[in-house]
């Protein structure tokens, strides 16, 4: 077990810089996730943490030793991929076996922890199979054993899940997050999902193009998002921006207002703060989306519970909000000082 | 997912069949037919009149000496020269896949002695290691060496596995390269994670992974040693000297157009003919089942 510190870590890949200085400390034990969409450095980042990309700038720690210029085999860690990259000409206990008999433990010992790990991870029928013969989910799986039979100080996870559909998703979601916890490995989990993200990390990280643009608690962040990004990419339905001239309640120096779809109920048109018309109301069953065509043609989301009534599609209407859960940003995109 | 093409009549696809077997016919099954005829026959030395003698000439070779001995020299010139540009392509593709700036003319170089004809191979070969004027030679007279390949046995043969494994290396390059280019990468870093380091990676994940590729090749490169490597032989030694480098092939040659006992080459040709069937039946068999993941 270790803590992780990324001290203003850069990366380039030739010219091109793709992380423009990157720092988080993480604590031994601490389960984080960095978030952000694709094309973000989020794998460039977890690969640097690896070995497997070197650090143009900056420093790479664990447990406080620089580690920039070791090789991933010295690190002590494991790495989950996206596309599990298991080894095809291996059974799934030679796949979990091969780092402990690299690093020559006892054939006894081996014997063992592989098994140890095929009871939690269910693959105990398995073992004798090759990873072709397995389902993703059964695949999935034995990356995870391969990663914990080495006990290593520090769980890497590149996107593990999203080659999985959506309910084997929810519950590997659920297992990663128990082993964790039962492991008490230190880990850094990097996902495009923000659902994932919310739900697992202890702390997270929100990148944005090669930044990391906010970190703290998922409700923390959730709730007191730094810039108009961290607003827009956490939450689900996205969060609703307006031009400052759109909204009645201007400041000085915000040029873009957000308001969640959750913070917003419709009423009727001369109530509203701002009006539009309904184009298309999505009934999930536990809730609604109500989707708003403004004057100017923006597209506002209103959420509400399922039970409302829903109004009728192509109905005028007018929206209004909580002053308190509106958020303001500059013509940056930074929060502005409350 | 198959792709297949359906014609309606018959004419068209008779017609694009026809050139290819024409082919086969005129340049395999008549010679093959004729070998297989003519062996069961002696001719006299005039050549005016054949002798029937049924499997005679299959029973005289098999108990022959020097046919036994051309087995053996084929054995370990083919050997020798699969293992030789096998080795040196692997070794010349992993250190390509490691390149990635000024791969391109890296490649396009490596693939050049593909091009040259094994005659010229050989003239080239033999040039440099000419026992008077040759540079390799002259290098190796500096060192306290003193090569002659028109006396040595184990030189001559040493000459002309060098000599044929040179141009092959290019094919084999190419195979390997793809081969090792097809593994993922994660792969092969999910292994450096695991603690193997680069030659560990490489035996235990890496060289498995690109048996199909080796297997081929290795049936591809033996049926090169044994049948197209005469023009190496014929310009750099003859099959000498005292027929260290007869391979079955060149005894086919030599037996039927030198020494004009035609009978006897003829048998040896249908020998290998059982040969190459042979390997291309085990090529067929087991290529599939050695992809065995
Ligand atoms: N080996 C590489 N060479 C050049 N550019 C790269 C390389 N790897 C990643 N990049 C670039 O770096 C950026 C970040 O990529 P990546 O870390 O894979 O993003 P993410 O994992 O967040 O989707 C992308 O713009 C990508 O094109
Ligand atoms: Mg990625």
């Amino acid at each position: 077990m270790a803590a992780i510190t990324l001290d203003s870590v850069h990366k380039s890949f030739g010219r091109t810089e793709v992380i423009h200085g990157v720092s988080i400390d993480i604590q031994d034990g601490e389960f984080i996730v960095i978030v952000g969409p694709s094309g973000c450095g989020k794998s460039t980042l977890l690969r640097m943490v690896a070995g497997l990309e070197t650090v143009t700038r900056g420093e790479v720690r664990i447990d406080g030793v620089c580690v920039n210029d070791e090789e991933p085999m010295d690190r002590d860690i494991a790495m989950v991929f996206q596309n599990y990259a298991l080894y095809p000409h291996m059974s799934v206990f030679d796949n979990m076996a091969y780092g402990l008999k690299i690093a020559r433990v006892p054939k006894s010992e081996i014997q063992r922890r592989v098994n140890v790990a095929a009871e939690m991870l269910q693959l105990e029928a398995l073992l004798e199979r090759r990873p072709r013969e397995l389902s993703g989910g059964q695949r999935q799986r034995v990356a995870m054993g391969r990663a914990i039979v080495r006990k290593p100080k520090v769980f890497l996870f590149d996107e593990p899940l999203s080659n999985l559909d959506a309910k084997l998703r929810v519950q590997m979601r659920l297992e990663i997050r128990d082993l964790q916890k039962e492991l008490g490995v230190t880990s850094l989990y990097v996902t495009h999902d923000q659902v994932e993200a919310m739900t697992l990390a202890d702390r997270m990280v929100v990148m944005n193009k090669g930044i990391a643009d906010q970190k703290g608690a998922p409700l923390e962040v959730y709730s007191d998002p730094r810039t108009a990004f961290v607003a827009g990419f956490i939450g689900s339905p996205a969060t609703n921006f307006l031009p400052v001239e759109a909204a009645t309640n201007p400041r000085h120096d915000a040029s873009l207002l957000g308001v969640r779809p959750e913070h917003a109920i419709t009423c009727t048109p001369s109530e509203g703060r701002i009006q539009g018309r309904l184009i298309y109301a999505e009934a999930l069953g536990a809730e609604t989306l109500l989707h708003v065509k403004l004057a100017d043609g923006i597209l506002f989301t209103v959420r509400q519970a399922g039970t409302d009534p829903i109004p009728s599609e192509g109905a005028e209407c007018g929206i209004i909000w909580d002053q308190r859960h509106q958020l303001m940003f500059r013509a940056d995109g930074i929060r502005c000082e409350e | 997912m198959e792709k297949r093409v359906r014609f309606r009549g018959w004419l068209l696809p008779t017609l694009l069949v026809v050139p290819q077997l024409a082919i086969t016919a005129i340049f395999f099954f008549v010679p093959a037919g004729q070998a297989v005829w003519q062996s069961l026959f002696i001719p006299d030395p005039f050549g005016l009149r054949s002798q029937f003698v049924g499997l005679g000439n299959f029973v005289f070779l098999l108990s022959d000496p020097f046919y036994r001995a051309s087995f053996v020299t084929t054995a370990i010139f083919s050997a020798s020269v699969a293992f030789v540009s096998m080795a040196v392509a692997l070794w010349l593709a992993v250190l390509a896949d490691r390149l990635i700036k000024g791969s391109g003319t890296y490649r396009t170089l490596l693939i050049w002695p593909y091009a040259v004809a094994p005659a010229v191979a050989g003239v080239l070969w033999l040039f440099m290691f000419n026992t008077r004027v040759g540079l390799v030679s002259w290098y190796l007279g500096l060192l306290g060496y003193d090569w002659n390949h028109t006396l040595n046995g184990e030189e001559a043969m040493g000459l002309v596995v060098i000599a044929s494994s040179w141009g092959r290396i290019s094919y084999n390059f190419l195979f390997f390269l793809a081969g090792l280019q097809a593994i993922p990468k994660s792969v092969i870093e999910a292994a450096a994670i695991d603690g193997a380091r680069f030659w560990k990676r490489f035996w235990t994940i890496v060289f498995p992974l690109l048996s199909p590729t080796t297997f081929f090749l290795l049936v591809v490169n033996v049926v090169y040693a044994f049948f197209e490597t005469f023009g190496v032989i014929h310009t750099i030694t003859s099959g000498g000297p005292q027929q260290s480098t007869t391979i079955l092939v060149y005894k086919v040659f030599s037996d039927g157009f030198v020494g004009q006992d035609l009978g006897s080459s003829a048998a040896q040709s249908v020998i290998l003919l059982v040969v190459v069937g042979i390997l291309t039946i085990v090529q067929f068999k087991y290529i599939e089942r050695k992809v065995h993941y």
